[in-house]
């Protein structure tokens, strides 16, 4: 069992080890839910947990909520009963009968799976395959009989797990959301359709589906049932069969409720206007391809039609954000600037748009918030939206080229102008070919709200490209000078220095990803002893050893997981922490499964879990 | 068929065309004449080519050299990229190689691109591949590749998965064994004119221009593929 020293603090996301070590699970509190013979005068103690209960209700954060469930053990009882939202942010760290015992009355429930590096080909599949199984079936099996709404994220979900939700779940189950998931098809989605009674929100957002054959594609816009649907959302932007438009249109149009509608790239511009005539109060929209097609809904389609759909939209007030734009005809968008002065969120992150192309609209943009571009948009596109979107909080710059020798097209000067514009940027990611520790240290300065900080340099070990210097001293004036900073993510050349400064500052930092940096293990040791919030650390390609991670024993317990790939750890390194550590589960992972490694680490992944190791492990994985 | 008695002869390799160990071991199979493109299914033993690398991202299949402590100031060697990065999923990498090329043309010709989501002639080449007894398809980008054997590694890599876990249903036992003792599979393609033919008879290029998808079967289903094969490009050329 754990020293005391070591003994985990709540964070204030994951489940709490602190259940295991108050004796046993909660006691169910009675429910008034069915109606009870008048009840004798409650006990006093009872009273004070009545009381307890009808407070709590009005704790959101789930920081507050862990806090109040450690105040004691009648607080814990109160605040379990209470919770309506449940985050399980790593599925394999609690089992779904334990989530269950606690939290009986969940109304919400968040899932996430793998860690954020699978995302790119880092993890080889089949890591962690059947994972939800056993939470499907527990669902199935009413565990949690107030659900409302499910959402996951990173998470393999096959077609029966979707067929067995969707005949299963209860009637107060009306939302579904499956974010970055991937293991199903359309069957799937073609199972919640059908028997999902009351669905309002299905969003299907940067999923994999699994390929099928053309004609084994199903149908699941028509599988929605007759009469009005009680749809509110509806996103499908990553399914990439077409989906049939007369099934589609149908659909849309006896839903009445609908406000949020995020259509695939095979949705034409002249089948978008039919459905936005139909949607005059959306919210949301998800234009597809933005192309005029061949089909009959494009007949004599033109500009002018296209303007008067949206300028119909953007009168109705209503539309706040756009996105899609997947094959975008730019001689059409300057009409999306007839809606641009209501838009606070705009992805054109898979629409090539140049410096020209960004100023037929952009002046509109006054009131954006959040907006996600390719890099085609160069400079000067930034410098404009630095001079017109003055309360932009969250800026992507995604490029349109991902290699480390593609095309310089937005630079340090993009950076300093956005710095200087929206001073009230929170979050920013940033691709590049070059950067300068001076507009670094500029937007560190400009922009003291900035919480999440995820600069990329493509190419690797690049330096400050002006001065040649590492890129030390910029990402040390973010540390230093953003306060509020919780999320980091560096790149370029790096020494050991930038980490003793992010040790030496980044005491609210969560987040930290690192890549191809450092120059010593003094530099892990400086993250893991000077970061004392940190909860998620990613690495990969650092010359980092097992002096280093075994500097962070102190630490681990409170955190979420800790990633280390293409790094100089050893077996022993590794054992030493699944020896000293009982409760993390410490899987080493070998990433090209077809070659037999018999030296050396090739990739940790480790996390705390109340379950101890899982059992259905493939053989690419090895836990200590 | 391949019972529990075979050796390790009959072990299922995705043989280099034309060359190396494997086509020695794949000269039993009869097709002295033609390249056998048989799925190796890892065992746990050796593959003596390079390191390839999971989906076929457009970035070079090597891990960096430089991951152990390196002068700092060296750059990188110039051709060899890693593996995920730049950290961009491959969604959004397959969607704008499509997408770049397609500007690319429209800077040059200053004409509209067809409408249309489908792969550009030059952008990729996305063919759909099935596997027998695989629960469902793949796609690979034909673009993606140079050679037969980068292809040979990306299949075996992506069907890994299903032998792995002993998905692959093979006909000796009708239920799931492990890879090591399982039937022989060839991969076989489909061509523009809907002939199916074994992969590997005719040069890459020629090959990836006719491909129109994939499809890894038993290898006694294949049997009479091979002649017609050769005749058929004998003719057109």
């Amino acid at each position: 069992h754990c020293s005391p020293s070591a003994r985990p603090r709540s964070s204030s996301r994951a489940m709490s080890e602190e259940d295991e070590d108050q004796a046993g699970a909660p006691p169910k509190r009675p429910r008034a839910a069915s109606p009870p013979p008048p009840p004798p005068p409650p006990p006093p103690d009872q009273v004070l947990d009545n009381v307890l209960e009808t407070v709590l209700q009005f704790l959101r954060a789930p920081g507050d909520r862990g806090a109040a469930s450690l105040v004691c053990r009648s607080w814990h009882r109160a605040e379990s009963a209470t919770r309506a939202s449940v985050a399980v942010r790593n599925i394999l760290a609690a089992s779904p009968a334990r989530a269950a015992r606690r939290f009986p009355n969940a109304h919400h429930i968040l899932l996430k799976g793998r860690p954020r590096f699978a995302d790119f080909n880092l993890l080889p599949p089949g890591w962690a395959a059947s994972a939800f199984r056993p939470w499907a079936a527990a669902l199935a099996a009413a565990a949690f009989p107030a659900l409302r709404s499910l959402s996951l994220k990173r998470i393999t979900v096959t077609d029966d797990d979707l067929d067995l939700l969707a005949r299963s779940l209860p009637p107060s189950f009306r939302e579904l959301s499956l974010l970055l998931c991937d293991g199903f098809s359309s069957r799937g989605l073609a199972s919640l359709a059908s028997h999902c009674r009351g669905l309002r929100v299905l969003d299907v957002v940067d999923c994999e589906l699994n390929e099928e054959e053309d004609d084994e594609v199903s149908d699941w816009v028509a599988a929605f049932p007759r009469g009005h649907t009680d749809l509110e959302s509806l996103s499908f932007e990553c399914f990439t069969p077409q989906v049939p438009f007369a099934a589609l249109e149908a659909l849309v149009a006896r839903s009445p409720r609908l406000r949020r509608l995020r259509v695939n790239q095979h949705v034409s511009l002249g089948q978008l206007r039919r459905l936005m005539a139909l949607t005059p109060r959306l919210t949301h929209l998800g234009t597809g391809s933005f192309r005029p097609g061949d089909g009959a809904e494009d007949e004599g389609l033109d500009f002018g039609q296209m303007l008067t759909a949206f300028a119909a939209a953007g009168r109705a007030n209503s539309l706040v954000s756009l996105s899609g734009f997947r094959d975008l005809a730019p001689e059409y968008l300057p009409t999306i600037a007839t809606v641009a002065a209501n838009l606070t969120s705009m992805d054109l992150s898979y629409a090539p748009v140049n410096p020209d192309q960004v100023l037929l609209f952009i002046g509109q943009c006054r009131s954006l918030e959040t907006l996600w571009v390719l890099d085609s948009v160069r400079d000067e596109g930034l410098q404009a939206v630095a001079m017109c979107c003055k309360k932009l909080q969250v800026l992507r710059v995604l490029p349109l080229d991902a290699h480390e020798d593609a095309d310089e097209l937005v630079s340090e000067v993009g950076l300093t102008a956005i710095s200087e514009g929206c001073r009230d940027l929170r979050s920013i990611l940033y691709f590049c070919q070059r950067m300068t520790n001076a507009a670094v240290i500029s937007m560190s300065h400009n922009c003291p709200e900035l919480k999440v900080f995820r600069l990329c340099i493509m190419g690797r070990h690049r330096p400050d490209h002006v001065t040649g210097e590492p890129m030390d001293e910029g990402f040390g004036a973010i540390v230093r000078n953003c306060s509020k900073l919780t999320r980091l993510s560096t790149s370029g050349h790096l020494t050991d220095r930038a980490f003793e400064y992010i040790g030496n500052y980044g005491s609210s930092l969560r987040t930290l990803s690192v890549a191809f940096a450092g120059d010593s293990d003094l530099a892990l040791q400086h993250i893991l002893q000077g970061c004392s919030k940190l909860e998620k650390l990613e690495i990969r390609d650092c010359p980092f050893g097992d002096a280093g991670l075994l500097s962070g024993m102190h630490h681990f317990y409170n955190m979420r997981f800790v990633w280390m790939s293409g790094c100089s750890l050893t077996l022993q390194g590794c054992q030493e922490v699944a020896r000293q550590l009982p409760r993390m589960v410490v899987e080493l992972i070998n990433s090209q499964p077809e070659i037999e490694k018999t030296d050396g680490v090739d990739i940790l992944y480790m996390y705390r879990s109340l379950e101890g190791p899982r059992e259905d492990v493939p053989p690419f994985v090895k836990i200590l | 068929m391949a019972g529990a008695d075979v050796d390790v002869g009959t072990e299922l390799r995705l043989g280099l065309p034309g060359g190396g160990a494997e086509a020695a071991k794949a000269g039993k199979r009869g097709y002295e004449d033609t390249i056998d493109l048989k799925l190796t299914l890892p065992t746990g033993g050796m593959q003596e080519d390079s390191a390839g690398k999971p989906e076929p991202a457009a970035d070079k299949a090597k891990r960096p050299a430089e991951a152990a402590a390196a002068d700092p100031e060296k750059p990188p060697a110039p051709k060899a990229q890693a593996v995920g990065w730049p950290p961009v999923r491959s969604y959004r990498r397959n969607a704008m190689t499509v997408q770049s090329v397609k500007i690319k043309k429209e800077e040059e010709t200053e004409k509209q691109q067809p409408a249309g989501a489908a792969a550009g002639a030059n952008g990729s080449n996305f063919v759909k591949v099935s596997m027998d007894g695989a629960p469902y398809l793949r796609k690979v980008d034909l673009k993606m590749y140079n050679t037969y054997k980068d292809l040979s590694i990306a299949l075996q890599k992506m069907f890994s998965t299903f032998t792995a876990t002993g998905k692959i249903r093979h006909r000796n036992e009708g239920k799931m064994v492990e890879a090591v003792n399982g039937s022989d599979v060839v991969t076989t393609y489909e061509d523009k004119d809907g002939d199916w033919m074994l992969v590997g008879d005719v040069p890459w290029e020629m090959f990836v221009a006719s491909c129109k998808r994939l499809r890894i079967m038993k290898g006694s289903e294949a049997i009479g593929l091979a002649p017609r094969a050769k005749d058929k490009y004998k003719n057109k050329s």
